[in-house]
C-alpha cells in the first residue's frame, strides 16, 4: 500500500470523520433551534435525511465499485464493493429505526407505506440480497462477478422503484408538511447543521468502508496462506 | 436461441411436471388466502389484481428455480457455454421460455380467482391481457437473471427468492396498479405511465441480462 | 420532555450501531493478526 493511502487511511480520514462527527453532534444538540411545530424530537432529522442520502449513495458506490471490478477483474474494486454494501445496509437500517421513532411522536404511528418509507424498506431488501448472495455464495471465486452483476442490477432497479413508489402513493400532503425539511427549515442555522451532519454521515460511511475493506483484505491473505498451507 | 427454447418446452410439454406444480401450489395459496384473510371482504377488484401477482409470483418462483438446475446437474451448462453462440441468447432463451411458462399460468390464474374470490364490478378491457404479458415478461426477464446467479451457489433455492422480490418491487406495483385499472375499466390513457413503467422495466432489464450474461457463464 | 426520550433512543440507536460496528471489525481484525503471525511461523 502506497504510503500517502496510508496517511489518508490511518490519520486523515479517521481523524476528519471525529471532528466532524463532534462539530455535527455539537450543532445538532446545542447550537441548532428547536423547531417550532415538532419541537426537540425535529432533531433526530439531522441525522435521518443525511443517513437516507448516504444509504441510497451506498449502493451507487457498489455498483460503480462493481463495474470497475467487471471491467479490470481488481480484487481490491471487488472488496470495496463488499465493503460500501455493507456500510450502506448498515445505514439503511438506521434510517429504518431512525424513521419511526422519530414518526411516532409527530405523526402518532410507527410507520406508514408512504413513498420515502417504503423506497427505503426495498432498499434495505437489495442490500441483503446482495450480502446474502456473497454469504452464501462460497468460497468460489466466480461468485465475486456474480455479485457484480446484481450489484448492478440492483442499482437500475432503484430508480424504477423510487418511480413506482411515487407513482403509487402520490404525494401526501400531511407527509409533506412534516417530512420535508424545506417545510420546517426556517432559520439558517438548521441548513448549516444539515450540512455539516452530511459531511460528518460521509466521512463516517468513507471511513466504516476503508476499514471494513482492509479487513476482507487481511481475510483474503490469511486464506491465500491456508491454501498454499494446504497445497505444500 | 430458440433451440434453447423448443428444449426447455418439450421438456415440459412431455413432463408437464412443472405446470401441474404450479398449478397446485397456486390453488393452495389461494385456499390459504382464503381461510386466513376474510373471503367476503376481498371482492374488490384490487384484491383480485394483487392476489393474482402474489401468486403468480409464488408459483413462478418454482418454475423459475428449475430453470437452470436441470442443467447445471447433467454438466449442461458446461457444455453451452462452449457452444459458440452469443451468450446472451442464452439468457434470452431461458427468459422466453419462463416467460411463456408463466404467461400461460397467468391467463389460468386470473380467472381463477376471479371467481373463487367471487369478485364484483368488474368490467375488464382489452387492455388486461396486455398488462399480463408486460407483467409476465418482467417476472421472467428478472427471474431467469436471478435464477442464473443463484444457481451457482448451494442454497439456490431460499437464494432465488431473496434476489427476485426485493428486485421485483417495482415491476409489482406497477402490474397490480395497472391490473387492477384494466379490470374496472380504466383507459390506456389513464394507465399511461403505470404503462410506460411497466415497458420501460421490461426492457431495461431484458437488456442488463443480455449484456450481463457474458460474465456469468464463464466456468 | 417526551420529545427527549426519543430524541435520545434515536441518537442511542446510531450510536450503539456505528460502535458495535466498529468494534466488530476490531475483533476480527486482531483474530486475523493473530493468525497471521500463526500462520508466517
Amino acid at each position: 500500500m502506497s504510503e500517502s493511502r496510508r496517511t489518508w487511511q490511518d490519520v486523515i480520514l479517521p481523524w476528519s470523520t471525529f471532528v466532524s462527527m463532534l462539530a455535527a453532534i455539537v450543532m445538532v444538540f446545542l447550537l441548532a433551534p428547536s423547531e417550532r411545530d415538532q419541537g426537540i424530537v425535529q432533531r433526530i432529522f439531522y441525522f435521518h435525511v443525511n443517513l437516507a442520502w448516504m444509504a441510497f449513495g451506498g449502493f451507487a458506490l457498489v455498483a460503480g465499485t462493481s463495474i470497475w471490478f467487471l471491467r479490470t477483474g481488481s480484487r481490491r474494486a471487488d472488496r470495496l464493493a463488499h465493503a460500501n454494501a455493507e456500510v450502506g445496509m448498515l445505514f439503511t437500517t438506521l434510517v429504518l429505526v431512525t424513521g419511526p421513532i422519530w414518526a411516532r411522536p409527530i405523526w402518532g404511528v410507527w410507520w406508514t407505506w408512504d413513498p420515502r418509507l417504503t423506497m427505503t424498506v426495498v432498499l434495505w431488501a437489495i442490500y441483503a440480497a446482495y450480502l446474502m448472495l456473497r454469504r452464501l455464495g462460497g468460497e468460489d471465486d466466480t461468485i465475486l462477478r456474480y455479485a457484480a452483476v446484481l450489484g448492478i442490477v440492483g442499482s437500475l432497479d432503484i430508480p424504477l422503484l423510487i418511480l413506482a413508489v411515487r407513482l403509487w402513493r402520490g404525494v401526501h400532503p400531511a407527509v409533506m408538511l412534516s417530512d420535508d425539511p424545506d417545510a420546517g427549515l426556517k432559520d439558517p442555522l438548521m441548513g448549516w447543521t444539515l450540512l455539516v451532519s452530511g459531511i460528518a454521515l460521509a466521512l463516517l460511511f468513507t471511513w466504516l468502508v476503508s476499514l471494513r475493506a482492509r479487513l476482507l483484505a487481511v481475510d483474503e491473505t490469511v486464506a491465500a496462506m491456508h491454501l498454499e498451507g494446504a497445497r505444500s | 436461441m430458440w433451440t434453447i427454447v423448443r428444449k426447455d418446452l418439450a421438456i415440459e410439454l412431455r413432463t408437464g411436471e412443472m405446470a401441474s406444480s404450479m398449478f397446485l401450489l397456486a390453488l393452495l395459496i389461494i385456499i390459504v388466502f382464503a381461510f386466513t384473510l376474510e373471503p367476503e371482504r376481498l371482492m374488490a377488484p384490487e384484491f383480485l389484481a394483487g392476489l393474482s401477482w402474489t401468486t403468480l409470483l409464488v408459483a413462478g418462483t418454482l418454475a423459475l428455480n428449475r430453470s437452470f438446475v436441470l442443467e447445471r446437474e447433467a454438466g449442461g451448462l458446461t457444455g453451452l457455454a462452449l457452444v459458440p453462440i452469443d451468450r446472451g441468447s442464452i439468457y434470452l432463451g431461458k427468459a422466453i421460455g419462463n416467460f411463456l411458462l408463466l404467461l400461460v399460468a397467468g391467463f389460468v390464474l386470473l380467472p381463477l380467482i376471479a371467481i373463487l374470490l367471487g369478485t364484483r364490478g368488474l368490467s375488464p378491457t382489452w387492455l388486461l391481457p396486455g398488462v399480463i404479458v408486460l407483467g409476465v415478461a418482467g417476472i421472467a426477464v428478472i427471474g431467469t437473471l436471478c435464477a442464473a446467479i443463484a444457481s451457482r451457489t448451494r442454497a439456490r433455492e431460499v437464494l432465488l427468492p431473496i434476489l427476485m422480490f426485493p428486485l421485483l418491487a417495482p415491476l409489482l406495483i406497477a402490474a397490480t396498479r395497472t391490473t387492477a385499472g384494466a379490470l374496472v375499466g380504466e383507459s390506456a390513457s389513464d394507465l399511461q405511465s403505470w404503462l410506460l413503467m411497466l415497458g420501460g422495466f421490461d426492457i431495461v432489464f431484458a437488456t442488463a441480462g443480455w449484456l450481463s450474461f457474458d460474465f456469468l457463464l464463464d466456468e | 420532555m417526551k420529545g427527549l426520550y426519543y430524541l435520545a433512543a434515536a441518537y442511542t440507536a446510531v450510536w450503539i450501531a456505528i460502535f458495535g460496528y466498529v468494534m466488530s471489525i476490531g475483533r476480527r481484525a486482531r483474530k486475523l493478526e493473530r493468525e497471521l503471525e500463526e500462520l508466517r511461523k
